[in-house]
């Protein structure tokens, strides 16, 4: 079982997810050109690491647990550098600018 | 530790450990260690959705940008605000029942199922919007892609964009009425006193469901709301 997190740790958490959900709404409205796409998954991807680190309690979750979660991460990655790996690799459809 | 063995000691007995786990402790971690490996067959799920809205994007990113001007980022934020409140209130609630609070326990589910509701509700205005703009590929009579806004080169790809939006949000959305079926059950289970510090992993295990559900939304918004950059937002 976990220890007790203590309630102020959730509200900062919390806290910090609303923050990075006005960031990324108001950041949407700048054209960082190439950039728009990194900077809307990077915050994406840092909000999801608060939540599963803190409020998923995988902090404090034994090593077989934490080798399933990155498990996860890995396989999503399998997935999408196998895929676009193949769509940009070969001439199977036209292509736009990339993003 | 020590304390928490302590306390494991007394509730051997418990008449919630199921006789193949040596201890509480155990079967805990079995637990929350199965909810786990669901979750990561949910990830691959989404994860074929998310591969393929990937893909389209990358040949369409013109044409997925302007089409992106037709969807209601103020809803996005504003669900994206009310989704991240139930996982706080969620993860209060797994709090409460690992100390034994059952007053708090119960609100805290309560909390959580109504911020869930407000989610659907305010989803369901959205489509509401798409099916009088006339924004809903697939159902004849409801697709029309007129007006300065809409590029007529991009009409084959506004609905591509279109249907990636009604499967992912309308998935994301049905396993938003799974978790509110899970908080009900634990709002019963908790009524009748089931949930103790030594027996609160199905608190925990929904929980996770539960957050899981609010990181596949953390991904939605800005995939398919704020990929536009041209609108004003609200």
């Amino acid at each position: 079982m976990h220890p007790v997190t203590p309630v102020r740790t959730y509200v900062l958490i919390w806290l910090t997810l609303t923050i990075l959900t006005f960031v990324t709404f108001y950041v949407s409205t700048i054209n960082l050109g190439a950039l728009n796409i990194v900077v809307a998954l990077g915050i994406a991807f840092t909000k999801m690491m608060l939540v599963i680190w803190f409020f998923m309690h995988v902090r404090t979750d034994n090593p077989l647990t934490k080798l399933f979660v990155f498990a996860g991460f890995f396989w999503m990655a399998i997935l999408l550098t196998m895929t676009l790996g193949d769509y940009f690799s070969r001439t199977w459809m036209p292509l736009g600018k990339f993003w | 530790m020590a304390d928490t063995h302590v306390v494991d000691a007394e509730h051997a007995h418990s008449p919630h450990l199921r006789h193949h786990f040596d201890d509480m402790h155990q079967q805990f971690d079995s637990d929350t260690f199965g909810m786990w490996v669901f979750l990561l067959t949910e990830i691959m799920f989404f994860g074929g959705m998310f591969g393929a809205y990937t893909v389209y994007r990358s040949m369409y990113p013109e044409a997925f940008a302007a089409t992106s001007n037709f969807m209601n980022p103020a809803f996005g934020a504003a669900n994206t605000a009310v989704l991240i409140v139930s996982s706080l209130t969620m993860a209060l609630a797994v709090r409460a029942s690992h100390l034994g609070q059952q007053k708090l326990l119960q609100w805290m589910l309560v909390f959580t199922m109504i911020f869930g509701l407000a989610f659907l509700v305010i989803k369901g205005f959205e489509y509401h919007e798409h099916w009088v703009d006339m924004k809903v590929p697939l159902f004849p009579g409801h697709w029309s892609w007129t007006g300065p806004e809409a590029p007529p080169q991009f009409a084959h790809e506004a609905q591509i964009l279109f249907c990636f939006y009604f499967f992912m949000t309308g998935f994301h959305a049905l396993h938003m009425l799974v978790g509110l079926g899970i908080m009900t059950t634990l709002l019963v289970m908790a009524r009748k006193g089931t949930f103790t510090p030594a027996y609160y992993a199905p608190v925990e295990v929904s929980g996770l469901y539960w957050h899981f559900v609010d990181i596949v939304w953390i991904f939605l918004f800005p995939l398919l709301y704020l990929i536009g950059h041209t609108k004003k937002l609200i």
